[in-house]
């Protein structure tokens, strides 16, 4: 097995190195692969898909103005050839290369990315995404339905456009790499109209040739994509309905190349024991924590030595164990790929002799009756399972209700229902390399109310306004006391004990003998379960 | 026989406003929001609403109820709230695949528990029958989950005789129709036992006995017609069953069925996909039965279609 271990400040010295050492330029083009999926693709439109299937698929049929190099972190202009950000940083510039093209063959000019702004915040477009460009001018109204776009983006001329800001915000350039803000063909989404998700054009490496519900779906290379020499493959098949047992069968037999699902639990051993297949096997880190939410406005966890109590009661070695080992444990709500994660950080140690201690101290000698909210796919109710009998050792007795994610979410939306949740399955795993990504909806005032995800209902006003502060340090210069800033923002928080952070969940990804390219590219953070557009087939050799 | 046909029809029709009615009551009840399903985990409060207005679902009940009644009532079953497509299409493409794997299973577990059924009453309490029936309840009791992979690992793995799941050939449909069959074999063999014993028990198998009929045109000619009938009435109920999806041999196989398309928007409050996947396998049970109780006169005339 092979291990990419990047973590914490470490992660931002070494993409750099990274990003220019991995892709191999050289590497030759040609030959297939086959992914395989449990489930069917449900929408290939980059303004609403927003799943973990989709996600890496729709990278790769659109690009936006701004991407990430290859297996890294690392911001990188994609459609752009120039971005610039004026000095109060409110208008940030972008010129677009000469001569890119959709699949459809048109040329894409400036008015195609106003375009794809305003669709994407149209509310008639119920894109899951739009708030994220919410610190784009004009904004507010164009999303409330009045107006005729977003007033913050004009066309200069062809080649340029210009978008202003509202308030300064250090994110935008991540924002501009979400699959959100990609660039689509006004001619094409028009005559598709709602179907567009079923037949997308974009300007990505790949263009889908062949979607067949509930069996595959196949994307083929864009001869005309503006990297030369990208995609590596010919040709990209998504085998879709096959449980991850009989897709490890399949690429055990050598018709599969990537389980897209992951290695199935209960065969995890089974591969990591066998040589051969084990080194096959890339371990990353991802952009990924567990925990468990303590519903800050709900008696008794609304008192802070309670809070800190269930942080050290909880044995997170153990709750690895229930998942192969699949993890690392964590101390604090940010993951160590994350820039801004604390290494000499501490937190609260496991020690459940302190914590029934504390309890006494806080009038809790007897404990207390409470419940435990979860989602009921495993691993996660035997997680609970294990959450139960720690809460027990310090005499807290919580009732599991293992519910229907659908379910899990609704009830931790409402602030007196869910007094613990297990996030499991659900949080919180970032939509973009930042660690502000993971404040605002679920641990930020903006999401403690009904609806929101921030399921421990903490608001703590003066983070709020440091977290504000923080986002608005814009510029290189200002990089390194912006992730100062975010650090201790999380220190903080924890202080206040709102979460039992308890891992971060590492990736496995298992291929095939014929699949070759450097590994950062099998555990790239932003493209799961690898990159599709770098890796390449030894048999095109 | 046609203003029987008619009356059953009607009240088919009865049945399935019932199902909608029902079905739309219950999706209504669930505390999942649907909106912010499609919301997602980052969406700000207000996108919520705006999916929410959009979509309909701060009209009252019934408001909502009578604007999915009457589109349906045109043919129009709306548009997945999380695929987008037309809830038809989706069904449409995933119909052919159901047909084919309801007819195969139908066909197979007729075949294996028929055999089984006939061979054990013809040789009641003797070795044959108890060995059978031990093989009916172990056929009925195992999961299918265990049989599919069981058969995929030895006849596609081991073996390779057959493809590793998926779709599209004859070699395709036999390990998803087989794993299905073995299961319904068990139910199909007890039950035509007991129906097979208790035709043999009657007077007019001894009377063609006591006129000296050979015991082959016997029971050819004699008993099975007459125990076949409770098979015909479950044959129904199966084609209503397997179209309404079946959730694992359909994963296990990658069989891209409705009862994949099912389990995704029942997981994610898709309600137009689940109210349309609801209406055809409904669909599919009251005709099912309709067919069974049509079919059961034409074998044996005493049933009269009143």
């Amino acid at each position: 097995m092979k291990k990419l271990l990047l973590s914490g400040a470490a992660t931002l010295a070494l993409t750099a190195q990274v990003a220019t050492a991995q892709v191999d330029e050289d590497a030759p083009t040609g030959g297939n692969m086959i992914v395989t999926y449990k489930d069917d693709v449900a929408t290939l439109d980059p303004a609403i898909g927003y799943d973990w299937q989709n996600w890496s698929m729709i990278k790769s049929l659109f690009d936006g103005l701004m991407g990430y190099s290859p297996g890294t972190t690392e911001l990188r202009n994609e459609l752009a050839s120039d971005y610039t950000i004026s000095e109060d940083g409110l208008t940030h510039s972008f010129t677009l290369k000469d001569g890119i093209k959709f699949h459809n063959g048109r040329v894409i000019t400036a008015e195609d990315v106003k375009y794809s702004l305003d669709r994407v915040t149209n509310p008639e477009t119920r894109s899951p995404g739009a708030g994220f460009f919410g610190m784009i001018e004009g904004f507010d109204t164009w999303n409330a339905g009045e107006g005729d776009g977003l007033s913050g983006v004009k066309v200069i001329d062809d080649k340029t456009v210009e978008i202003t800001l509202s308030r300064p915000d250090a994110t935008f350039g991540h924002v501009m790499a979400l699959n959100f803000a990609s660039i689509v063909p006004k001619e094409a989404v028009e005559a598709s109209g709602e179907d567009f998700g079923r037949e997308p054009v974009g300007s990505g490496a790949f263009k889908l040739a062949e979607w067949s519900p509930g069996q595959r779906v196949v994307f083929e290379r864009f001869d005309d994509y503006h990297r030369a020499g990208v995609p590596k493959l010919d040709q990209v098949t998504f085998e879709i309905g096959l449980e991850p047992t009989v897709a490890l069968l399949r690429l055990q037999q050598g018709q599969a190349d990537v389980p897209g699902d992951g290695i199935p639990p209960a065969q995890f051993l089974q591969v990591m024991n066998n040589p051969a297949q084990a080194e096959n096997v890339v371990e990353g880190g991802q952009l990924h924590t567990g925990y468990i939410t303590l519903n800050t406005q709900m008696a008794p966890f609304d008192n802070l030595a309670v809070r800190q109590a269930v942080n050290m009661a909880i044995n997170k070695d153990r709750i690895i164990k229930i998942i192969n080992g699949r993890a690392v444990p964590a101390n604090q709500p940010l993951p160590p790929t994350m820039p801004g994660y604390a290494d000499d950080y501490e937190g609260y140690a496991y020690d459940p002799e302190k914590a029934r201690e504390m309890l006494v101290e806080a009038g809790f000698a007897d404990g207390f009756e409470t419940e435990l909210y979860v989602m009921n796919v495993d691993p996660n109710p035997r997680i609970a399972q294990a959450i139960q009998q720690d809460l027990k050792e310090i005499g807290i007795t919580a009732e599991i209700r293992s519910l229907a994610q659908a379910n899990v979410i609704a009830a931790g939306g409402e602030a007196d229902q869910a007094p613990m949740i297990w996030s499991g399955g659900m949080a919180w795993i970032a939509d973009f390399p930042d660690p502000s990504n993971f404040y605002g909806p679920i641990l930020g005032c903006g999401g403690a109310v009904q609806g929101g995800w921030n399921w421990a209902w903490y608001c703590n006003k003066e983070l709020d306004a440091r977290a504000a502060e923080a986002d608005a340090m814009t510029g290189e210069e200002n990089a390194e006391a912006r992730l100062d800033a975010w650090r201790q923002i999380y220190l903080d928080v924890m202080a206040d004990a709102p979460w039992v952070p308890v891992f971060n969940e590492q990736r496995f990804t298992l291929t095939s003998d014929r699949m070759a390219g450097d590994d950062s590219l099998f555990a790239d953070p932003v493209h799961i379960p690898v990159n599709y557009d770098y890796i390449y087939s030894k048999d095109a050799e | 026989m046609q203003s029987y046909l008619i009356r059953r029809l009607l009240e088919s029709a009865l049945i399935l406003l019932g199902i909608t009615l029902v079905t739309f009551i219950l999706l209504y009840l669930v505390p999942a929001d649907p909106a912010r399903q499609i919301a997602g985990r980052s969406a700000t409060v207000e996108t919520v609403q705006n999916i929410r207005d959009q979509l309909g679902l701060n009209d009252p009940f019934f408001a909502q109820y009578w604007r999915y009644l009457t589109s349906l009532l045109q043919g129009d079953m709306g548009r997945s709230y999380l695929q987008r497509a037309e809830v038809s299409e989706l069904i449409a493409s995933r119909l052919p695949a159901s047909l084919l794997l309801m007819v195969a299973a139908i066909a197979t577990e007729l075949m294996m528990g028929l055999t089984i059924g006939i061979v054990a009453a013809l040789r009641r309490n003797r070795p044959a029958d108890h060995g059978l029936m031990i093989f009916s309840f172990v056929s009925i009791s195992a999961p299918q989950f265990v049989i599919g992979i069981l058969l995929l690992y030895v006849f596609a793995v081991q073996l390779g005789w057959f493809p590793i799941g998926g779709y599209g050939s004859f070699a395709h449909v036999v390990l998803p129709a087989v794993t299905l069959g073995f299961l319904g074999a068990g139910w199909y063999s007890r039950m035509m036992r007991s129906s097979m014993i208790d035709v043999l028990g009657q007077d007019f198998v001894r009377t063609a006995q006591a006129k000296g009929l050979g015991r082959a045109r016997i029971i050819l000619r004699h008993v099975i017609p007459n125990a076949i009938l409770p098979i015909i009435a479950m044959i129904g109920i199966d084609i209503g069953l397997f179209m309404s999806g079946i959730v694992v041999v359909e994963s296990v196989f990658g069989w891209p069925g409705i009862g994949q398309l099912a389990w995704q928007a029942i997981q994610r409050v898709d309600i137009p996909v689940i109210m349309g996947v609801t209406m055809v396998s409904a669909t599919a049970i009251v005709l099912g039965n309709l067919l069974a109780d049509l079919v059961a006169p034409m074998i044996d005339p005493r049933i009269k279609t009143k």
